[in-house]
């Protein structure tokens, strides 16, 4: 385990406890863990399940760069995701993300943070499937996603 | 030759995951011209795109074997 890699896409249940356990550090004193489960009803609409696929070469470096973001804000925090791909059952877990700080007010932000750059920044989609149909979700965000063509990739609030 | 890769309901719609094209130095918003003109089906214009792994703009110049993909709107998390 010492080498496992803080970021993965995996296509199998993610072991949480394994998440967690690679943010593990001496000086933390707070680790939150957040994870992200499937939903059955959205907006009165009941999902049977979901399938996600990923660009996953793309997504890791996202989850670099959303990493790095995080270690310019608070640099002592160390940061662990993992998503998941394919089909998925309700309440199953799509993605859980790890961060451990030495106080926990920086470790629930940090991983605030870094959940609502997951859905800006990174290559995954997931598809729902219904009792009447299928579609690809996008902007879940309902706004206009990217203004300026790009994400915004650098430091500076959220907004 | 460049590879174009394509996700989630552009995937579906012209039924491949992955294209090799001999489009060599032109631009990523020739590409999407070129793509509209070939897949009629396709809406690429305010598509976001990525070249070998990073957000890309229209104006950039893709080169002989660069990865260029399609990027739908994301809804991971």
């Amino acid at each position: 385990m010492m080498n496992a890699s803080l970021f993965e896409i995996v296509d199998k249940p993610i072991d949480i406890e394994e998440v967690r356990r690679k943010v593990e550090s001496r000086n933390a004193g707070a680790i939150t863990v957040f994870i992200g489960t499937v939903r059955e009803f959205t907006k009165g609409k009941k999902t049977l399940h979901l399938e996600y696929q990923a660009y996953p070469d793309m997504a890791i470096k996202m989850f670099e760069q959303i990493s790095k973001e995080i270690q310019e804000r608070w640099p002592e925090v160390k940061v662990a995701i993992t998503h998941r791909v394919g089909h998925l059952k309700i309440s199953d877990v799509a993605v859980a993300i790890a961060v451990s700080s030495s106080h926990r007010k920086v470790a629930y932000m940090a991983n605030e943070y870094a959940i609502d750059r997951i859905k800006q920044i990174v290559p995954i989609w997931k598809k729902e499937f219904w009792e009447d149909g299928t579609e690809w979700i996008g902007d879940q965000l309902e706004n206009v996603p990217y203004p300026k063509g790009t994400p915004p990739i650098k430091k500076g609030e959220l907004s | 030759m460049i590879r174009i890769l394509l996700f989630a309901h552009l995937q579906e719609a012209i039924g491949e995951s992955e294209l090799s094209v001999e489009l060599s130095d032109y631009s990523v918003g020739q590409i999407k011209d070129w793509m509209e003109k070939q897949y009629p089906q396709l809406s690429l214009q305010k598509m976001m795109t990525a070249v070998n792994e990073e957000f890309a703009t229209d104006d950039m110049v893709v080169r002989d074997g660069d990865t260029l993909a399609f990027i739908p709107p994301i809804s991971g998390g």
